[in-house]
C-alpha cells in the first residue's frame, strides 16, 4: 500500500460508481462554494466603506423571483443528488444471483470470516477477482462495522441480525478492512486486509488447509449437520409425517403460516429467531413445544446450522404440511 | 473589574457572592453561565489537545488505547452537551432577548436561575465520572456496547447529561414564554430582530427534542443496572431502537447549536454592512423550516446500520431537502452586502468567516446524504471533518462573533480591535488547516475514533495537528485580551458600533432594569442607515 496518498484505490465494480458520483457531488460543491466566496470577497471589496461616505444606501428591494430561483435551483440539484446516491445504494443492496457466500461474524476485537467451502479465517479474507462475493455477517457482542475502503463498502454488523454488503473486486492486490464502527478499547486494532487472488491462486488457496487447525476444515453444511444431532433437533425435525415439529427441507425461501394467521418469509433471520426464541412465531398446525437454544450455539454454529437447513433439497423429503 | 463611572448598572448593583449566586437578573444569569461554559470549553479543548497529539504519529504511543478512547468521548460529551448547546442560547440568548425585545426580565427569572444550577448539577455529575476514570462510549452512547461491554462510567455521565438536558428544556421555555408575551409595544412578530426568531426556533427543538434524549440515556441506565432488555439483543432489546431514539434528538441537536449563531450573523452582517437584511422573511421563516424538518431526517446518521432500504431513501430525500433553508440564509446574507457601506471590524470577520466555513460544512453534508456515497464516507474522518466545519467552523464562529460583538454592551469595555482581528484569522486558517484534510482521510477511507492508523495516512494528521496548533493560539489571545479589557480597555459608549436594535439604546452595561422607560417601536429591524438623532 502506498505510503502517501491523496485518493484510495478503486478495486471493486462498485468503487467507480461512488467516485463518479463523488466527482460530481465535488463539482457542484466546488461551484457553489466559490460562489458564495467569490462574491462576498467582491461585494466585500466593491462596497468597503470608504471615508466620508453617508452610508445612505437605497432602501432594500428583495425581488421575490430571486429568492424562488434561490430555493428551486439547489433544490433540483439536491434532488439529482438524491436520485443518484440512491440508485448506486440500491445497487449496493442487492448482491446479484450468482454472488459467492461467506459468512463473518465480528467480536471484540477480530474478524471471523468462513468459506461455505469449508477454509477459515481471522482478520484475513481470500477472495477469486471478477466473482461477486456477498457476505452473511453478525455479531457476538457489540455492533461493528465491516468497511473494505477499496471498494467502498461498508455495513454495520448488529448482534441478533444478519446484514449483507457485497463486492466484485476488480483487481488483484491487498486492500485494507476496518471495523468502522466503534466498539470498545481494541476498536482501532479490528484490522485486517482483504487478499484478493486469481481464480486458480483461489481455488488453490481454498483447498489448502487452515494453518491454525492443521487439519482440512469442515464445511458450515457440515459443522451445521453434526449440531443438528448433537444438539437433538433430529428427534422432532425427523422430516416424516407424525414428527413434532415440521420437516425443515424446503423451508428455506418459503412463505410460512404461523398459529395466528400471520405469515412471514422464511429467511436466515427467520430461521435464526426459530431456533432462539421458537414461541415468537408458532408455525400453524404444531404445539410450541420447541425449546429454546439461546446461549447454546454460538454465532459460527447458527450461520452453519443455518446453512445445512438451506441445504437440504425440497424434493427428497416432503414436510408433512402444505401450506408453503 | 472596577465600575465604568458612579452609575449604578447590573454589575454594581450590588456585591459578594450572594448578590450573585441567588441573582435572579437575565444579564447577571447570564455571566455564571458565560464562565461555567468558559470553563467547559477549557476542559473539552484539553481533551482536544491530547486526541491530536496521540494523532501525530500513526502507532498508538501517546496513550493507552482506553484512555485515548475516553479523550474523544469526553471530547465530545463536554463539547456538545455542556458548551455548544448552552453556548449562544444560555449566554447571549439570556442576556440579550429581553434586551431586544424591550423586556425588563425573561418571563420566568427564577426557573432562569434554576436552568442554571440545573446545568451545574449536570455538570458536577459529568465531572465527576471524568475524574473517577472517565468513560469510553462515545458521546453516541451506542448500545449494545454503553449499555453491556463498557467497564467505564457511564452511570455517572449519563446522569449528568439526563440532569442537563432539563436546563435546556427550562431555558427554552423560557425564551418562548417571554418572546410571545413580553415584547414592547409596537414590536410586532415582523419587526423583531432575526437573533430573537432563531432563538424561538431554538427554543422549539429544545423542548420538543430534549426529553427523548433524557429518556433515552434514562433507558440507558435502566438497562445497565437492572439488565432490563431494552437494546441489547442478548437480552431480548434491539440496538438499532436505540440509534432510532439517539439521532432523533441529536439531528436537531446540530439545529440547537447552529440556529442562534445563525441569528447571530443576521445582526453582525446587517450592522457592519449599514444593511437592512436582504430577505427578513425568509430567514425568519427558514429557521422555523429548519426546526420542523430537522426532526425528519435522522435516520441518515444510519444509512448502514441494516435500517430498511425504504426507511434510507426518505431519510435521505428529507436530508437534501433541509438543507434548502440553510441556502436560502446563506444567499440572503450574501445579498445583504450588496450595496452596503461594509467594514470590517472583528464581529464582522466572524460572521464572514462563519459564511465561508457554514458552506463548506453544509456542502459537505450534501455528501453523507447522498445514500451510494455515504456507505464508503459514513464513520470515517470525513463525517468528523463535516460535522466540526458544522459545529466549530459555524457555531463556534457564531459564538465568538457574539462575544466580540455584544462584550461592549456586556461589560462596558472596549477590547484591542487590532488583537481580535488577529485572532479572527488566526481561527480562520487554523480551523482550516486543521479540518480540511480530515475530508481527504475520510475519503481515503481512515475510520473514526482510531486510537492507532495505518502509515498511509500520517501526513494528512500531522497537518491536522498543525492547524490544531493555530487554532488553539486563534482560541487562547481572545481570552487574553478580553480579560484584560475589563480592567485596561476604553470605556464603551452605549452604541459602539452604531447598530439598530434596543439593546444599544440603553448605556453599556445596562442598569439593572435594562430601560428607564419601556421603548416603543415604529419600524422594522434593521432600519439602517441609523439617523443621528437615534445614536446615543
Ligand atoms: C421438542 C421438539 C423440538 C426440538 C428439540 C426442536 N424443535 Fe424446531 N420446532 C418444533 C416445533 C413443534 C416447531 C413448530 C412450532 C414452532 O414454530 O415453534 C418447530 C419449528 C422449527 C422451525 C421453524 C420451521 C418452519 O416450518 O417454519 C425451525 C427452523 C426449527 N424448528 C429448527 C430447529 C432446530 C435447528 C432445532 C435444534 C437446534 C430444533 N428445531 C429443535 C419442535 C422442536
Ligand atoms: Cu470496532
Ligand atoms: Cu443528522
Amino acid at each position: 500500500m502506498p505510503k502517501f496518498s491523496l485518493f484510495p484505490e478503486s478495486a471493486s465494480t462498485i468503487a467507480g460508481q461512488v467516485d463518479a458520483l463523488f466527482f460530481f457531488m465535488i463539482a457542484v460543491s466546488a461551484f457553489f462554494g466559490l460562489l458564495i466566496a467569490g462574491l462576498i470577497v467582491f461585494l466585500s471589496i466593491r462596497y468597503r466603506r470608504r471615508a466620508g461616505s453617508n452610508e445612505a444606501g437605497d432602501p432594500v428591494h428583495v425581488p421575490i423571483a430571486l429568492e424562488a430561483a434561490w430555493t428551486v435551483i439547489p433544490l433540483a440539484i439536491t434532488m439529482v443528488m438524491f436520485y443518484w446516491g440512491a440508485s448506486v445504494y440500491m445497487t449496493m443492496a442487492r448482491p446479484p444471483d450468482d454472488a459467492h457466500e461467506i459468512f463473518v461474524v465480528g467480536k471484540q476485537w477480530m474478524w471471523k470470516l468462513q468459506h461455505l467451502e469449508g477454509r477459515r479465517e481471522i482478520n484475513e479474507l481470500h477472495v477469486p477477482v471478477g466473482q461477486p462475493i456477498k457476505l452473511t455477517m453478525t455479531s457476538e457482542d457489540v455492533i461493528h462495522s465491516f468497511y473494505v475502503p477499496a471498494f467502498r463498502i461498508k455495513s454495520d454488523v448488529v448482534p441478533g441480525r444478519y446484514s449483507t454488503a457485497w463486492f466484485e473486486a476488480t483487481q488483484v492486490g491487498t486492500y485494507h478492512l476496518f471495523c468502522a464502527e466503534y466498539c470498545g478499547t481494541e476498536h482501532s486494532q479490528m484490522i485486517g486486509s482483504v487478499i484478493v487472488m486469481d481464480p486458480s491462486d483461489f481455488q488453490t488457496w481454498l483447498s489448502g488447509t487452515d494453518a491454525d487447525a492443521g487439519m482440512a476444515a469442515s464445511s458450515p453444511k457440515d459443522t451445521g449437520q453434526q449440531l443438528f444431532t448433537q444438539k437433538g433437533c433430529a428427534t422432532c425435525h425427523r422430516g416424516v409425517s407424525g414428527s413434532m415439529g415440521p420437516a425443515l427441507a424446503g423451508v428455506f425461501g418459503r412463505e410460512r403460516t404461523f398459529a395466528d394467521g400471520s405469515k412471514a418469509v422464511a429467511d436466515e433471520a427467520y430461521l435464526r429467531q426459530s431456533i432462539l426464541s421458537p414461541q415468537a412465531h408458532v408455525v400453524a398446525g404444531y404445539q410450541p413445544v420447541m425449546p429454546t437454544f439461546q446461549g447454546q450455539i454460538d454465532e459460527e454454529g447458527m450461520l452453519a446450522l443455518i446453512q445445512y437447513i438451506k441445504s437440504l433439497p425440497a424434493e427428497t423429503s416432503p414436510g408433512p404440511e402444505k401450506q408453503g | 473589574m472596577e465600575p465604568t463611572d458612579k452609575r449604578k448598572h447590573y454589575l454594581n448593583a450590588d456585591y459578594g457572592i450572594r448578590s450573585w449566586l441567588l441573582t435572579l437578573d437575565h444579564k447577571r444569569i447570564a455571566l455564571l453561565y458565560l464562565i461555567s461554559i468558559t470553563l467547559m470549553f477549557l476542559l473539552g479543548s484539553l481533551f482536544a489537545v491530547l486526541i491530536r497529539l496521540e494523532l501525530l504519529t500513526p502507532a498508538g504511543d501517546f496513550v493507552q488505547a482506553d484512555t485515548y478512547n475516553k479523550l474523544f468521548t469526553m471530547h465530545g460529551i463536554v463539547m456538545i452537551f455542556f458548551f455548544l448547546v448552552p453556548s449562544i442560547p444560555a449566554v447571549f440568548g439570556n442576556f440579550l432577548l429581553p434586551l431586544m425585545i424591550g423586556a425588563r426580565d425573561l418571563a420566568f427569572p427564577r426557573l432562569n436561575l434554576m436552568s442554571w444550577y440545573v446545568y451545574m448539577v449536570g455538570a458536577a455529575f459529568t465531572m465527576w465520572a471524568v475524574l473517577t476514570g472517565g468513560v469510553d462510549t462515545g458521546w453516541t452512547f451506542y448500545t449494545p456496547y454503553s449499555t453491556t461491554a463498557s467497564h467505564s462510567n457511564v452511570m455517572a455521565t449519563a446522569i449528568g447529561i439526563f440532569i442537563t438536558g432539563f436546563s435546556s428544556i427550562l431555558t427554552g421555555l423560557n425564551f418562548i414564554v417571554t418572546i410571545h408575551t413580553m415584547r414592547a409595544p409596537g414590536l410586532t412578530w415582523f419587526r423583531l430582530p432575526l437573533f430573537v426568531w432563531a432563538h424561538y426556533a431554538t427554543s422549539l427543538i429544545m423542548i420538543l427534542g430534549t426529553p427523548v434524549i433524557a429518556i433515552t440515556i434514562f433507558l440507558v441506565g435502566v438497562e445497565r443496572a437492572f439488565h432490563l432488555g431494552i437494546f441489547d439483543p442478548a437480552l431480548g432489546g434491539d440496538p438499532i431502537l436505540f440509534q432510532h431514539l439517539f439521532w432523533f434528538y441529536s439531528h436537531p441537536a446540530v439545529y440547537i447549536m447552529i440556529l442562534p449563531s445563525m441569528g447571530v450573523v443576521s445582526e453582525i452582517i446587517t450592522c457592519f454592512a449599514r444593511r437592512r437584511i436582504f430577505g427578513y422573511g425568509f430567514i425568519a421563516a427558514s429557521s422555523l423550516a429548519i426546526a420542523i424538518f430537522g426532526f425528519l431526517v435522522w435516520g441518515h446518521h444510519m444509512f448502514t446500520s441494516t435500517q430498511s432500504v425504504y426507511a434510507a431513501l426518505i431519510f435521505s430525500v428529507l436530508s437534501f431537502a433541509v438543507a434548502i433553508p440553510s441556502a436560502v440564509k446563506v444567499f440572503n446574507w450574501t445579498a445583504t452586502l450588496y450595496g452596503g457601506s461594509i467594514s470590517f471590524q472583528a464581529p464582522m470577520l466572524f460572521a464572514l468567516g462563519f459564511i465561508g466555513l457554514f458552506t463548506i460544512g453544509g456542502l459537505t453534508g450534501l455528501f453523507l446524504a447522498a445514500l451510494g456515497l455515504d456507505v464508503h464516507v459514513h464513520d470515517t474522518y470525513f463525517v468528523v471533518a463535516h460535522f466540526h466545519y458544522i459545529m466549530v467552523g459555524g457555531a463556534l464562529m457564531g459564538y465568538l462573533g457574539a462575544v466580540h460583538f455584544w462584550w461592549p454592551k456586556i461589560t462596558g469595555r472596549m477590547y484591542s480591535e487590532w488583537a481580535a482581528r488577529v485572532s479572527a484569522v488566526l481561527v480562520f486558517v487554523g480551523f482550516n488547516l486543521t479540518f480540511f484534510p480530515q475530508f481527504v482521510l475520510g475519503y481515503l477511507g481512515m475510520p473514526r475514533r482510531y486510537h492507532a492508523y495505518p502509515d498511509e495516512f500520517q501526513v494528512l494528521n500531522v497537518m491536522s495537528t498543525t492547524g490544531a496548533s493555530i487554532l488553539g493560539v486563534g482560541y487562547m489571545v481572545p481570552l487574553c485580551y478580553l480579560i484584560w479589557s475589563l480592567w485596561r480597555g476604553a470605556v464603551a459608549a452605549p452604541n459602539p458600533w452604531r447598530a439598530t436594535g434596543l439593546e444599544w439604546q440603553t448605556p453599556s452595561p445596562p442598569p439593572t432594569e435594562n430601560f428607564a422607560r419601556t421603548p416603543v417601536v415604529t419600524e422594522e429591524a434593521y432600519a439602517y442607515p441609523l439617523k443621528e438623532a437615534e445614536l446615543v
